[in-house]
């Protein structure tokens, strides 16, 4: 094997509300996964760079205060500016229904509410990550 | 006596013997959330407490330790405050709810103020797009106060709160300012003022500067507060955050009382006596779904905090013993699963708040793991407050389960467990420095892990998540801001920026950092700094430029 799959777990925003990122940024590290964790207050740009420096597979991003459409998509917007196709971006937290399926049209790979089993979120990025 | 209950356990004994073994128990460990285990059954020697008896420690409501209660008549006499969390939008959208809030016989009522705002940031901040209005309301200067206070009438409701805690010293200066300028004395108008600043940094996570300068600030406030507002609550030490982040009932207490510990030392070492301050500290807490932890919980944190007073502190005033306590139904514990049921979970959380004796509650709304709720929710959260107080007869005796053997042993072991914990963290050298060095931080998120785990184990049972569930989920109505009040906002301020005397506003503001750099209280002169509109941007820019900034952790 020896392969690792790399994630960013991502806090955009203000918000501060981070024990649903730290949760499943330590189940993913169970699952054998390398996980960089960029604490609370990052920008779009910074998670973007941060994605790119750690040359990650996925990009985790948690926002439970309703910036999400804005801010998501944002990295969403700057991952496609620059022609960044083999990162995905999967979301959790607060995220009402139909934003779902806009951040999803954004190119949101998944989003995960609440309640959701985090190896729901595990067997998610092995699956679409796993090297062709 | 004594000989006659042992024989009767003997004679329990035996009977439960003979029982399970056709009935076994359902599980090998009955545990609470904190992880404290329970017995079968208690009995009468939960109450006695090595020489001294029941009465004698516990003694009545509205004595010291106050476990029972801090007055003598409890909801008798005045209910506890009905003050829901509400705000969102703009200054206009929050007024217009606090009203209806009233009308519906709220008697208090919160300002959530959104994240640009407790994060010292104007709505205009590049770091605030997306932000403005989105978890509460957003102030940038007085001008927003000015709305958000118009034609409510404040000197008839019970208690007005705010979660201003980085932010505590502006926003006490805005609302002196507010009312000064309404020919109101400000200390007529009951407010309570967040201002815990460091368990930002364990929950939450809505910090500024760094831990020190957090305490120095929140000091100002205090002190401001114990000298020219005697009747404002200048602090309400917070557990309800350091619980949302996963923590448990005992760490909850543990981590906000070593909190408190750190203001209070530092406000003493400004020669202020603990009797002029410690009478108005309120304590902020979550109501959790284990009901009979939860009850002894709220018990045990006024019999610590009372201990704590007497023999830490020795604090003289009977007053500088009894802990008012705010409790609000734990969000976490909602789920987005079947959300109806969460009205019975809020309902549970409730009456274990009322019947551990708390003077404030705020109900969570069922749709919370959606957005922020609907008006139909928080009527239907305000009703479910108001039918414990009217309808359920759980307010018409003080501490209607004391002596309860279970209740009375749990009560125990907390406080046990609390003080031992406490301890631990004085030998490490304070709460400023385990969170400096992220030791509380990590330990919460070992908590929160452990209970996600226990979770997807189906060790704990969440219903109509890991059991119960249903094929199709009900739908609920979700309650939208409105996208177009973040520009209405930054059109507002850009306005106020250009009609102010910004000439003066510069000196102001100059004075501001002049008084923190001195290490003078900055209160005074942030007051001066909002009555000609310096915003909570400019002003928290220029604190920025003395304390610096708190560098966010990434322990996990």
């Amino acid at each position: 094997m020896g392969y690792q799959l790399r994630v960013l777990v991502a806090k955009p925003g203000l918000d501060g509300h981070d024990r649903g990122a730290k949760v499943v940024a330590r189940a993913l590290r169970d699952a054998g996964m390398e996980v960089i964790y960029t604490g609370l207050r990052q920008t779009p740009e910074q998670i973007v760079e941060a994605a790119v420096q750690e040359d990650v597979h996925a990009i985790g991003v948690s926002l439970l205060s309703g910036a999400h459409n804005v801010l998501i998509g944002k990295i969403a917007k700057i991952l496609e500016a620059r022609g960044i196709t083999d990162i995905i971006i999967v979301a959790g937290g607060i995220i009402p229904d139909e934003d779902i399926e806009h951040l999803k049209n954004m190119g949101v790979a998944e989003v995960f509410g609440p309640g959701t089993d985090t190896k729901e979120i595990v067997e998610f990025i092995s699956c679409r990550c796993e090297q062709p | 006596m004594k000989e006659h209950i042992s024989e009767i356990n003997k004679e329990w004994d035996q009977a439960k013997g003979e029982f399970i073994l056709g009935n076994p128990e359902r599980q090998e460990k009955f545990l609470t959330n904190s992880g404290i285990e329970l017995t079968a059954v208690y009995g009468p020697e939960a109450l006695a407490d090595g020489n001294e008896g029941f009465m004698k420690k516990e003694g009545y409501p509205g004595l010291y330790p106050y476990t029972r209660g801090i007055t003598p008549t409890m909801y008798r006499s005045n209910l506890w405050v009905m003050g829901q969390y509400s705000g969102f939008g703009s200054a206009e959208d929050a007024n217009k709810r606090y009203k209806y809030l009233l009308e519906q016989g709220q008697t208090g009522f919160s300002i959530a103020l959104d994240l640009p705002t407790q994060i010292g940031y104007d709505s205009d901040h590049p770091l605030a797009e997306g932000e403005v209005g989105r978890v509460g309301v957003a102030i940038d200067s007085l001008a927003d106060i000015e709305i958000l206070f118009k034609d409510i009438p404040l000197h008839q409701v019970r208690q007005i709160r705010t979660t201003a805690n980085a932010i505590g010293p502006v926003t006490v200066a805005m609302l002196v300012a507010f009312a000064e300028k309404n020919g109101i004395n400000p200390n007529d108008i009951k407010i309570l003022i967040q201002n815990d600043p460091l368990k930002e940094y364990i929950g939450r996570g809505a910090y500024i500067y760094p831990p020190k300068a957090a305490v120095k600030l929140a000091g100002d406030v205090i002190e401001y507060c114990a000298k020219n507002l005697p009747n404002w609550t200048p602090m309400a030490i917070s557990g309800y955050h350091i619980r949302e982040s996963g923590s448990t009932a005992i760490q909850e207490l543990t981590f906000t009382l070593a909190n408190a510990i750190c203001y209070i030392d530092e406000i003493l070492s400004r020669g202020i006596n603990i009797d002029d301050f410690a009478p108005k500290f309120y304590t902020f807490l979550g109501a959790h779904i284990d009901f009979i932890e939860e009850i002894a919980k709220f018990r045990a944190v006024r019999r610590i905090w009372a201990r704590l007073m007497k023999e830490r502190y020795q604090a003289g005033h009977p007053e500088s013993m009894k802990l008012s306590i705010f409790a609000y139904t734990c969000g976490g514990t909602l789920t987005a699963q079947q959300p109806l049921n969460n009205i019975v979970r809020v309902t549970i959380e409730a009456l274990g708040a009322v019947l551990g004796g708390v003077q404030t509650l705020a109900t969570s709304s069922y749709d919370e793991a959606f957005a922020i709720p609907t008006e139909e929710a928080v009527t239907v959260a305000l009703r479910t407050q108001q039918i414990i107080a009217y309808e359920s007869g759980a307010a018409n005796t003080a501490d209607p389960l004391g002596g309860s053997y279970v209740l009375e042993q749990l009560t125990k072991e907390i406080e046990k467990r609390v003080f031992e914990e406490i301890s631990k963290i004085d030998n490490m050298g304070g709460a400023v420095k385990c969170i400096q060095e992220g030791l509380i931080q990590k330990e919460i998120s070992d908590a929160a892990y452990r209970f996600q785990k226990q979770v997807e184990n189906s060790e704990k049972v969440i219903v109509g998540l890991n059991r119960f569930r249903s094929r199709e989920e009900a739908r609920i109505p979700v309650f939208k801001t409105d996208p177009a009040s973040e520009a209405r906002q930054i059109k507002r301020l850009r306005e106020l920026k250009e009609k102010r005397d910004n000439s003066l506003v510069k000196s102001r503001l100059f004075r501001v950092k002049e008084a923190a750099g001195h290490n003078e209280n900055v209160i005074p002169a942030i007051i001066e700094a909002v009555r000609d509109y310096a915003t909570l941007g400019e002003i928290s820019d220029v604190l920025r430029e003395v304390y610096g900034e708190y560098k966010a952790m990434t322990v996990y």
